[in-house]
């Protein structure tokens, strides 16, 4: 590096740049938490779906599972399940997801398994509110298509 | 007889040990889940795939985070040249922190995680089954206390010694690893809100204050090895950490396309993870001048290897591997398929893991009274070591590479209806996940000759 650009201007660069764009980055978060009522669904956002987000955690279904993209890569995309499986309707989903959650394990040899959680008709009902609460929020149109 | 500069830089040594035997943890259960992938019901019923990725990615953040105390207790004051504040409180601190290691590992592995959150009283302050932020939120807060004590200890040594800027970008770095790691504790209803300041933690860890933490590891190494005037090696240093956080802070927009946030975030995240490889090509360029530049033959051959290894790694892990799948029109196609799990492995391994094994090589010799370096046999296997593991974990990231396009072909682009079911392009992608898990063996061959290396003692002619 040339002699003329001194460990002073480096060390100024480091400390006036990082606070700069660290600033630029909490306002635009500021403002992103502003618009985000507009785009994440919050009016839909009972106390059945806050349930199953609980049981989502307390399960650790992102241990295999993707959320929006992000979690396990080993089973599923869930953000969309609700489309995929239930078709957007709320009642064949939640029957779709009772005869699942229970038929689990599968027990077909070789093939991935998902153990079962023994969540009673209440809590899988949750659960289903709760994805049907991360499809119907807006993601600009992430996935491309229903598989996920 | 000890070759130290300060005698309480020994208490490094554990926190090193410990690192490695985690590390070893990790690959196991890697060895496991890699299986699982390809067949489903390996061990299901005893370690259900979850518990086994919990417990591999867990293990990695704990034993990087014993791998950062360890180098920060061994250079900080040789840099601040004087003793650790407190020795004793550094010992404690490292049982404290083992004990809680291991007893969380031991909650994932003996009992469901559903059974860890109710006995841990998650549902009084809920933070647990988020994506690497898996720990009872009693094992978060003994994390929190362990990291207070920890920057009370070094801050002090600081205060009292040299204040150089290798200890003070090392100091900003932990500091920084403490305080976004609070966000761990904020869990919404609201699962954009939570994801959205989860990346608080996740991001701007690695994207962001550990690169302060590895490029103060590597600076520190770099003086001692190469023997280069200070001056030259704290400007480069600015200029690397400037350029990570400059890109690094905006680049967690990469992360808010798809996330009930504005689209200029696709704009902002675009252009500026764009540019996050720059920090580290300038790495791999100081790292070899530097080393071409030295002015002294260090007879620790394998800790400048190591050094090297662990810019390019970086580079092409984190920097060319990242920016494969970071501009929004991509991701759009790629987000949380193989392709994400490609670059994770390389660039963790790359910057992360290399940048603890080269204070490691670096310091263990002299921690254990053997001297500058190991015996040349010692450090022969360290490099088979080195090598085996590198490579490896190239082919690791080819062969998920490979999958990942693949799945991207068969499941991402084509329209629903014509789109192939997760499941079944999995099926399809068999081939990759077999060839990534012999890779993984050979990682693991690597691991065993790199712990070889430490058993070796020179041989009296």
């Amino acid at each position: 590096m040339s002699e003329s650009f001194t460990k002073g201007m480096a060390r100024n660069i480091y400390y006036g740049g990082s606070v700069f764009f660290f600033l630029i980055f909490l306002s635009l978060t500021f403002h992103t938490t502003k618009e985000m009522p507009e785009r994440d669904n919050r009016v839909n956002l009972t106390e059945s779906v806050a349930r199953g987000k609980a049981l989502w955690e307390d399960n650790n279904c992102v241990g295999c599972h993707s959320l929006i993209g992000e979690g396990a890569y080993f089973a599923p995309e869930l953000g969309n399940v609700y489309i995929r499986r239930g078709g957007g309707n709320i009642d064949a989903f939640k029957s779709f997801m009772r005869g699942w959650m229970n038929a689990q394990p599968l027990n077909i040899p070789g093939r991935r398994q998902m153990p079962n959680f023994h969540l009673n008709d209440q809590q899988i009902d949750d659960l289903a509110e709760f994805l049907k609460f991360t499809a119907e929020m807006d993601v600009n149109d992430w996935p491309p298509n229903d598989e996920g | 007889m000890s070759t130290l500069k300060f005698q309480s830089q020994a208490v490094a040594k554990p926190y090193f040990v410990f690192a490695l035997i985690l590390f070893a943890g990790q690959i196991l259960f890697g060895l496991i889940m890699g299986l699982q992938y390809v067949v489903g019901d390996f061990l299901a019923g005893a370690i259900p795939f979850n518990v086994a990725r919990m417990v591999h990615t867990n293990l990695l953040i704990v034993w990087l985070l014993f791998g950062f105390m360890g180098a920060a207790y061994y250079l900080i004051p040789e840099e601040a040249e004087t003793e650790l504040h407190s020795p004793k409180l550094a010992i404690a601190l490292f049982w404290i922190f083992a004990a809680a290691g291991v007893l969380t590992i031991l909650g994932y592995l003996l009992v469901p995680y559903s059974t860890l959150a109710h006995i841990t009283g998650n549902e009084y302050f809920p933070t647990m089954g988020r994506e690497f932020l898996e720990q009872p939120t009693i094992t978060k807060i003994g994390i929190v206390i362990v990291a207070l004590g920890f920057l009370f200890n070094i801050g002090m040594t600081i205060l009292k010694g040299r204040k150089t800027v290798i200890n003070m970008v090392l100091l900003t770095g932990l500091v920084g690893l403490a305080v976004f790691f609070l966000f761990s504790f904020y869990n919404p209803a609201n699962i954009a809100l939570d994801k959205y300041f989860w990346w608080f933690v996740v991001h701007l860890w690695v994207e962001g204050v550990w690169e302060l933490i590895m490029g103060a590891i590597l600076a520190f190494i770099l003086i001692k090895t190469t023997g280069v005037d200070r001056e030259v090696i704290e400007k480069w240093l600015y200029v690397i950490i400037a350029m990570a956080l400059i890109t690094g802070i905006l680049g967690t927009g990469h992360h808010f396309y798809w996330l009930a946030t504005p689209e200029y975030w696709q704009w902002v995240g675009s252009i500026f993870s764009a540019l996050e490889p720059l920090p580290f090509f300038a790495m791999v360029l100081y790292a070899f001048n530097m080393v071409n530049r030295r002015r002294r033959e260090h007879p620790n051959k394998a800790a400048t290897l190591w050094a090297l290894g662990t810019a390019v790694m970086a580079f092409l892990g984190a920097g060319v591997w990242g920016f494969l799948h970071t501009l929004a029109p991509v991701n759009y196609y790629t987000h949380g398929s193989q392709i994400t799990a490609a670059h994770g492995h390389m660039a963790f391994y790359g910057a992360y893991a290399m940048i603890v094994m080269t204070i490691i090589s670096y310091a263990m010799p002299k921690i254990r009274g053997i001297g500058e370096a190991n015996c040349n046999r010692a450090q022969v296997w360290e490099m088979w070591g080195f090598w085996l593991m590198t490579v490896a974990m190239v082919f690791i990231t080819l062969f998920l590479t490979g999958a990942g396009v693949l799945q991207v072909w068969l499941q991402r682009l084509p329209e629903t209806g014509e789109a192939l079911s997760f499941m079944a392009t999995q099926d399809k992608l068999s081939i990759f996940y077999w060839l990534r898990e012999i890779a993984g063996v050979f990682f693991l061959i690597g691991l065993l000759a790199y712990f070889r290396s430490f058993f070796i003692k020179e041989k009296i002619a």
